[in-house]
């Protein structure tokens, strides 16, 4: 595509697609709507509480799940505690 | 001694929820015409403003005070308006064939190959419309789309090259040679 074609593209563009009105405004107040989404759906948990432990819980409740399994190995893990 | 702006700022980073409406207040306007420019839908685009201040109050923690709301706000509103567009089935997608008519800069592009161009340009992946509209519709400086996009200058050229070349092709699948 050369330079011509891109120019004659554009151009093709922006006589499909207007450009938005640069004045236009919401048609309400949406600091009621802001409002009810934050209700809805409260800011995020202290951060990394749960995301950051998710891993560590999932590998205790592995390691659990292993010994439970496997209990002869119980002993060498506490070996190497 | 701190100005008002940055004190606001400062609370609104600590979660305090009238420095974050005297944020809203300041700035949705800009926020509302930022995402329109995006999704050409004025009702989309309300949902998509309170969408953005949800997000933006989300993550009021992780704001650097040092740095200007604006930028990341419309940063924030970018990724709302791609989320947006990405949920949205193309054949869906009325808003770009409803618009008015422009004036007629060129008589020769009748209104079926304006709508053929609408309805090819809403085909094209959501990330190639994004800075294709912003940077070649709405003629905003590369280094804004990019900031908005949170990609490179170059990277916003690349895009924007390949929506045009994509548009080409599917024009001329359509017997359209722009």
């Amino acid at each position: 595509m050369n330079a011509h074609d891109e120019d004659r593209i554009k151009l093709l563009l922006q006589q499909a697609l207007p450009p938005a009105d640069p004045a236009a405004e919401p048609s309400r107040d949406l600091w009621p709507a802001v409002l009810r989404r934050l209700d809805a759906s409260p800011a995020a948990a202290a951060p990394g509480l749960l995301r950051q432990n998710w891993f560590d819980w999932a590998l205790l409740a592995g390691l659990i799940v292993f010994a439970a399994s496997f209990p002869a190995t119980i002993p060498v893990f506490l070996y190497y505690l | 001694m701190p100005e008002r702006s940055d004190i606001v700022l400062d609370q609104f980073r600590q979660g305090d929820l009238d420095a974050f409406e005297a944020l809203f207040r300041q700035h949705q306007r800009a926020v509302f015409g930022w995402v329109l420019r995006i999704v050409c839908d004025p009702s989309a685009a309300e949902d998509l403003t309170v969408e953005t201040f949800w997000r933006i109050h989300r993550a009021h923690a992780r704001f650097e005070a040092a740095r200007p709301f604006e930028p990341w706000a419309r940063r924030i509103a970018t990724r709302a308006a791609l989320d947006w567009l990405r949920a949205r089935r193309p054949e869906f997608d009325q808003a770009v064939t409803d618009l008015p008519s422009p004036p007629a800069a060129d008589p020769g592009v009748v209104a079926e190959i304006r709508i053929k161009t609408a309805q090819a340009f809403a085909r094209l992946p959501p990330r190639l419309r994004i800075a294709a509209v912003l940077a070649v519709v709405e003629e905003q400086p590369h280094k804004q789309v990019a900031a908005a996009l949170g990609i490179s200058v170059p990277a916003v050229k690349l895009r924007v090259f390949r929506a045009l070349r994509l548009l080409r092709k599917d024009l001329e699948s359509q017997g359209i040679t722009p």
